[in-house]
């Protein structure tokens, strides 16, 4: 299965996971800074700034780019709950 | 201007010339949204602007109060008049009236926050939604007199705006500068004595977002007030500014902090038997030995929440300690980790420890709750059966050690695989 390094930079922990891990099934456990409250791509919680890398997370959905455009959210960030590896190496910190 | 009971008659108040208050009061409520005591009840502020070419409603009233906000809002302005409905907050209780004024004024425009429309689609359930989103600089002219908006989100939903009304310096905030408190004399230079609700609504309502309070006193500082009017309580006329400068203060720290550029490491315990008592020590310890954390450990036994909420609200890393019995956390623990909410402690360190007999639950329900509350715990916690050997207190004190690493930015990298983490 194809594998990609995500890299939590507030916590310094690079994490080897599996090609379609979703990054909160990942962050909650290095203990990163990424929050989370709905966990269903509504509440914007979880908003999250890729450092580098963004081209290797799948693309939003319709409903996760409203989200992100409603909650005014920068260019390069996403919401880590929906947000999901496709391979590469990716930097992720707090949005 | 005299206001002998003012708003116990049906119609509008006037607050200045062309600006009426058409809310609504309700003195029985003892209760609000299940987290705050109402010793007098509330009132639902919403007002009304008239301009030299339409009106503007700014906020409306909880669902049961529709009839008495139409009712006041019919006696200074026709329907057909109305070209601009502001919502400042969707909270129901503001917006309560909304959809009978939408059916009574289906050709006004509706101006909400630029974070408020997944609150709106949920309120109205509707699928196609006729607003505007505006945000800090936007405006709209209602002819002679022009409302200009201020984004001033999470105060205390992320929803929230205040709106500017320039001509008359009136300033109509929402549930900023607000409070529980009903009086039909209305103004705060007629009412009763309502300083104890002003401090107690923020204190529960707006302190958990104090970094956004200050950025909304940014915009608002600035502006000349002759008038703050609140969604709830007195309409400020008198000395307003005086309300602004008392939130400042609100929002800034309580007591200055002489850690001054350290970070700060409070590690609270409880120990039936002097057990954990010994981690938490160690766990000092390890921390205490690295330059730039100032640590202070304390005995829950030995405090009330209150203090400990106020320290925990300032530092910037929190370690909790509790022996399992009957397989939980002990209670203080739990009464100090559920008063939280009232502060904000999203991004802070967290880390867990304890002594038990023969489960030890405990850390890891600790932890849980600290993730809830949206704190880092990047470090697993340290348990230990019973009276902690030297291995397990030097356990406690690399915990310690590395929760100041990590405060400091000091820590070192790590690269582990997701097959290896818990």
């Amino acid at each position: 299965m194809p594998k990609a390094k995500v890299t939590f930079e507030d916590v310094g922990v690079t994490v080897t996971v599996p090609a379609g891990t979703r990054l909160i099934e990942v962050s909650e456990k290095v203990g990163a800074g990424i929050t989370y409250g709905c966990r269903e791509g509504e509440c914007a919680t979880c908003i999250t700034k890729v450092v580098s890398g963004h081209e290797f997370l799948a693309a939003p959905s319709v409903l996760e780019h409203q989200v992100l455009k409603d909650n005014m959210a920068p260019r390069h960030h996403r919401l880590a709950c929906q947000a999901q590896v496709l391979g590469g190496e990716i930097v992720v910190r707090p949005g | 201007m005299a206001t002998p009971a003012a708003a116990a008659s049906n119609g509008a108040i006037g607050i200045a010339p062309g600006v009426h208050w058409i809310g609504a009061l309700d003195p029985d409520l003892r209760n609000f949204d299940i987290i705050l005591r109402t010793a007098n009840g509330t009132t639902y502020n919403a007002y009304v602007v008239r301009g030299s070419a339409g009106v503007a409603v700014i906020d409306t009233v909880k669902e049961e109060f529709t009839d008495d906000f139409l009712r006041r809002l019919e006696s200074v302005a026709r329907y057909d008049e109305i070209r601009a409905i502001v919502l400042n907050h969707l909270e129901p209780d503001h917006t309560g009236a909304l959809p009978e004024l939408l059916r009574r004024a289906p050709h006004a425009q509706l101006y909400i926050s630029t974070r408020a429309q997944p609150m709106l689609k949920g309120l109205l359930k509707e699928d196609t939604l006729y607003y505007q989103a505006v945000t800090t600089g936007d405006s709209i002219s209602l002819g002679d007199r022009t409302l200009s908006f201020l984004h001033t989100p999470y105060l205390h939903w992320p929803d929230t705006q205040c709106t500017y009304l320039v001509e008359e310096k009136i300033l109509f905030s929402g549930d900023v500068f607000g409070c529980h408190f009903c009086d039909p004399r209305l103004f705060n230079d007629a009412v009763g004595d309502f300083r104890f609700s002003f401090e107690y609504y923020y204190a529960h309502i707006m302190r958990p977002f104090r970094t956004w309070v200050r950025e909304a006193l940014d915009l608002i500082e600035p502006l000349e007030l002759a008038i703050l009017a609140p969604a709830h309580g007195p309409i400020l006329r008198d000395a307003p500014s005086r309300y602004v400068n008392r939130y400042r203060a609100l929002a800034e720290s309580s007591l200055k902090n002489e850690a001054g550029e350290e970070r700060t490491l409070l590690v609270f315990y409880l120990s039936a038997y002097g057990n954990t008592r010994l981690m938490a020590e160690a766990i000092a310890s390890g921390a205490d030995g690295v330059d730039g954390v100032r640590v202070s450990l304390y005995d829950l036994q030995g405090g009330e929440v209150q203090p400990f909420v106020d320290l925990i609200e300032e530092a910037d890393g929190l370690v909790f300690g509790s022996p399992t019995i009957n397989g939980d956390a002990v209670k203080p623990v739990w009464d100090l980790l559920s008063s939280l909410t009232a502060v904000s402690v999203r991004g802070k360190l967290g880390a867990a420890f304890g002594s038990y007999g023969w489960s030890g639950e405990a850390v890891a329900m600790i932890e849980d709750r600290l993730r809830g509350l949206k704190l880092r715990v990047p470090l697993p916690g340290v348990k230990a059966k019973l009276i902690p050997n030297a291995d397990e207190l030097s356990h406690c004190t690399d915990l310690g050690r590395e929760l100041a690493l990590h405060l400091t930015g000091r820590f070192e990298h790590k690269v582990i695989d997701m097959a290896a983490l818990r």
